[in-house]
């Protein structure tokens, strides 16, 4: 059973499945993933390379690659709207709109020959029929909202002027110039150093305080899961094994992954030179997956084959607290 | 006798400009930098991008020719105008991204050979026995000597990194950002194999992370970098338990911890590291941070200072408390 809808959910994503058609044939990147955002919250996707994260992140922006990457089945919706059946031309429209995203690599989704001035204004030009010059001044102030010094000059200069945290800052204002509800934010961090990942996070937190806006943080970094989200979603080949409130999956994991992969990290606090727990072999590749429990060949533990064949349901451990149910990676 | 002993280490590279490209400036990557390692133990270093720690890492190993300094290997001085084929035999680097440092047209077997073909150890046979013997080690499949670094997963590209170092039997690994690249899961199997490693083999480590935990975990001693030179040095959990430069407390509390229930308050430094090419006059961190006793760093140099039997601290008056 999935949990039900409530109407404050900004975003709710519903047994969503998605394929991407390769060379050695089909490939289900996503297999029936659900949850939803409600206003206000922080919510994080937490997984390892290839399990997902993204090319959820690209289903909802509907930034899948065409024609090779489809919406197989499930939904999308955004304040009641479906995504999934929209056309181009309107989604054209929620998207960097309603909806903003924040990329991974900033230097990679800033145009390295334009001015800052001149990308950050075009937000301003699609979305909100501005005037050049009024479109130039939002920028300036868009600049300025995410702590850049001197914005006014700043707008005139090119990406590759800025230091990375200054580059990341642009684009995070290129999210949020249309003040959207939801911010879909793609490893915000992951290319910057500690100092600086404190001050970009420090910074989405005090605008998301502000605007009161919803976020979908994606990140393999459980540390900043545990520091900024508020819900969690643990992903591993292609499905949510498990997901509830972060103090749920951080002090009551109930999927052996998720208890895996928090043991095999270090810790601080731990005793240093002992052995850190294993998570044997790798991330199985999506195009051989079984059906049935995807973290059992991994686990350790004795899988049957019936268990390896049938997927196991969604269950609900307790309120809010969600994990696919397969009776031996959910044994306590 | 010092194991390894570096002493006021300098790496200055000209910065060119004007017709003749004729030197206008230095950019100070590693600026005075001194300290010692223990056989068997391990010393962390840790910092930001544009630090110097891969720098210093690579004038260890001599990629980088060190323009002033000494390095002391074993007693030995280290001429830096010689090619010096033992020193480098017991010092070799394991690199950050496995999937371009090996290459990716040789097999592996050739891949971890090459540096016995280059030192002419052994004859052919020994040395594909060699090679078997070291991908064992590693815990690499038998049959992977024939294969290509494309057919391997990340963390075993990675664990062909370390094979490949410890072809010619080193006795320090410089070890640049070993599990950066690799997934969560996998991180943890190549940090058990590294430090299986030290205590089968006595190997001593330098290790450079970004991630501060994994540092602390394998690490016995931790030097803090900032522009170019060490800012605070000492044993792990010293640093970690009582930090006294106020970049490295700025530095910890910046780390995320896995712990939801954890109420922590952050210290948020202000931009970016300055640049080595045009360093701000006094105190780096003090400029950055606007440190309240900033001035004061522009007539007094800093000194080193020993706080706690071996923990080390750049006693300068604006990041550094007087007590």
């Amino acid at each position: 059973m999935e949990p039900n809808l409530t109407s404050e959910d900004l975003l709710k994503v519903e047994d969503l499945s998605v394929a991407f058609t390769t060379d050695e044939g089909q490939v289900i990147a996503l297999d029936q993933v659900g949850f939803e955002v409600k206003q206000g919250q922080t919510v994080g996707l937490v997984g390892e390379s290839g399990c997902g994260k993204s090319v959820t992140a690209y289903s909802i922006m509907g930034l899948l690659p065409k024609p090779i990457g489809k919406v197989i089945s499930g939904n999308i919706s955004f304040q009641n709207i479906s995504l999934t059946g929209l056309p181009p031309e309107q989604m054209r429209k929620i998207r960097g709109n309603q909806i903003g995203m924040i990329f991974q690599e900033p230097m990679n989704a800033l145009n390295p020959v334009q001015k800052i001035g001149t990308q950050l204004s075009e937000v301003f030009l699609i979305h909100q029929e501005m005037s050049d010059h009024q479109a130039w001044l939002g920028s300036i102030e868009m600049l300025d909202a995410v702590g850049i010094p001197s914005p006014e000059n700043r707008v005139h200069e090119y990406p590759h002027q800025l230091s990375g945290g200054m580059r990341q800052r642009v684009v995070i204002a290129m999210a949020l110039a249309c003040q959207p509800k939801l911010i879909i934010a793609d490893e915000p961090t992951t290319a910057l150093d500690v100092t600086v990942q404190a001050q970009i996070l420090d910074l989405l937190q005090n605008l998301q305080k502000k605007s009161g806006s919803s976020i979908l943080l994606i990140t393999h970094d459980l540390g900043v899961i545990a520091e900024t989200c508020d819900e969690v979603c643990v992903m591993y080949a292609g499905r949510i094994v498990e997901k509830g409130s972060t103090k749920q999956i951080f002090t009551e994991p109930a999927h052996a992954y998720t208890q895996d992969l928090l043991a095999s990290i270090p810790k601080l606090n731990g005793t240093p030179k002992t052995k850190l727990k294993t998570i044997d072999g790798i991330v199985p590749s999506l195009l051989d997956l079984n059906n049935g429990c995807r973290f059992g060949p991994r686990s350790g533990r004795k899988h049957s084959a019936d268990l390896l064949n049938q997927r196991a349901e969604m269950t609900e451990v307790s309120t809010g607290h969600w994990v696919e149910a397969c009776p031996v990676c959910t044994e306590l | 006798m010092n194991f390894l002993q570096i002493e006021d280490l300098c790496v200055h590279f000209p910065v060119r400009g004007g017709v003749f490209r004729k030197a206008i400036g230095a950019c100070k990557a590693v600026d005075g930098v001194s300290f010692t390692l223990s056989k068997g133990r391990t010393l962390g270093l840790v910092g930001e991008s544009g630090c110097g720690k891969s720098t210093l890492a690579k004038s260890i190993v001599q990629l980088v020719r060190p323009t002033a300094g000494s390095i002391h290997f074993k007693g030995h001085l280290l001429d830096p105008k010689k090619e010096a084929y033992d020193y480098r035999k017991s010092v070799q680097m394991v690199f950050q991204d496995p999937a371009e440092s090996l290459n990716s047209r040789m097999t592996v077997g050739a891949i971890v050979q090459e540096p016995l073909d280059i030192h002419e150890i052994g004859e052919k046979k020994s040395r594909l026995h060699r090679v078997k013997q070291l991908l064992e080690q590693v815990g690499l499949p038998g049959n992977s000597a024939r294969r290509y670094p494309f057919e391997f997963s990340g963390g075993q590209r990675q664990r062909i990194g370390i094979a490949r170092a410890l072809a010619l039997q080193p006795e320090l690994l410089v070890l640049d950002e070993p599990v950066s690249a690799l997934d969560v899961s996998v991180q943890s199997q190549v940090l058990n194999l590294l430090m299986s490693l030290q205590e089968d083999l006595g190997l001593s480590y330098m290790l450079i992370a970004h991630d501060l935990a994994v540092v602390k975990h394998i690490s016995d001693t931790i030097a803090v970098m900032y522009l170019g030179k060490i800012v605070e040095m000492g044993p792990a959990d010293q640093i970690y338990s009582s930090p006294r430069h106020a970049y490295t407390q700025a530095l910890l509390s910046a780390i995320p911890i896995p712990d939801p229930s954890l109420e922590r308050k952050k210290v948020i430094i202000p931009g970016d590291i300055p640049s080595p090419i045009d360093p701000p006059r006094g105190c780096a961190y003090g400029h950055r941070v606007s440190a309240a006793n900033y001035e004061k760093s522009f007539v007094e140099k800093p000194l080193w200072k020993e706080v706690n039997s071996d923990h080390w601290v750049l006693a300068c008056p604006c990041c550094v408390s007087k007590d």
